[in-house]
């Protein structure tokens, strides 16, 4: 049951990241590229995901626990710091130099493109990088908070 | 500013902006959970690297399955392969990397912190975009119009 909502719904995310442009990077640097000649569709790809996914957070919060029994494992950090505001400034730096952000990175991996791959190594390299030394000493609280099992 | 009306396509990305909307939905009614792409991978990654397999959350690896088999499905469904990479292999390297190391230092990207985040009404999270909206926005610019 979990597996298949998690399989399901990596599917459908995937296809709305082609359908909407987003695993285009040449689109996505012409959405970033404001000072030129600028392609504002990407920002109605998150309007319209936000339209969606606000009403399900609503009834979310309203629920003690999700269809597969598990807990809702909503965020409950809210610190801003220096490394939210950090963590971003550089995860914004990396997807304006190469037009792809981790989810459309994958999508363009699945379709067979080289340069995805190449991007999604660096990528899981990075990641590595970080938990290994440049995280805090304490680790901080997870986006998703997984309860032990 | 100068728009590209003829790039513009307002209607695929309405749409593909709401199937993004049902996917998160059917995450996090379905199994309580936030779609969010770079804790999705980030996780399970660090597990592995520390040899802790029995910690990787089950759903996590199917949902990077999911994302890989759209593509197939999509052509399936008589959809174009996604457009090809702009910059060269290093650059590659590069972007991956900052990527890499902002996502988990920020913990979290365009959707944990953008679509799951802002759909929250998250302060947090509305400050990590306008941190990498801006710095995306800087990075072009500074390869399209300063360095070019």
């Amino acid at each position: 049951m979990r597996q298949l909502i998690g399989f399901l719904s990596g599917l459908v995310f995937g296809i709305g990241l082609l359908l909407g442009g987003m695993a285009d990077p040449r689109k996505v640097l012409a959405f970033l590229d404001v000072g030129g000649a600028w392609d504002p569709s990407l920002a109605l790809v998150m309007g319209g995901a936000i339209a969606v996914a606000m009403p399900a957070f609503a009834l979310a919060r309203r629920r003690r626990s999700a269809w597969s029994g598990d807990a809702m494992a909503l965020p409950a950090n809210r610190r801003i710091d220096a490394r939210l505001v950090g963590g971003g400034l550089l995860f914004g730096l990396g997807w304006g130099l190469a037009g792809y952000c981790p989810g459309p990175a994958l999508v363009a991996l699945g379709s067979g493109s080289a340069g995805a791959a190449v991007f999604v190594g660096a990528m899981l390299v990075g990641m590595s990088v970080h938990d290994a030394w440049l995280a805090r000493a304490a680790p901080p609280a997870p986006t998703a908070p997984t309860a032990p099992r | 500013m100068n728009v590209d009306w003829q790039a513009f396509t307002p209607w695929t990305a309405l749409g593909g902006g709401a199937l993004i909307g049902l996917a998160t939905a059917l995450y996090l009614l379905g199994d309580g959970r936030i779609a969010g792409i770079s804790g999705i991978v980030g996780a399970p990654l660090r597990a592995l690297l520390r040899g802790r397999l029995s910690e990787i959350d089950r759903p996590q690896p199917w949902f990077i399955a999911g994302l890989l088999a759209a593509p197939w499905l999509w052509r399936l469904c008589g959809g174009a392969a996604p457009g090809l990479p702009a910059v060269s292999t290093a650059m590659l390297v590069g972007a991956g990397l900052l990527v890499g190391v902002g996502v988990r230092m920020g913990n979290g990207c365009t959707s944990g912190h953008g679509v799951c985040g802002l759909s929250r009404l998250s302060l947090r999270s509305l400050v990590n975009v306008l941190a990498f909206m801006a710095a995306g926005v800087a990075s072009v610019s500074v390869v399209r119009h300063l360095l070019s």
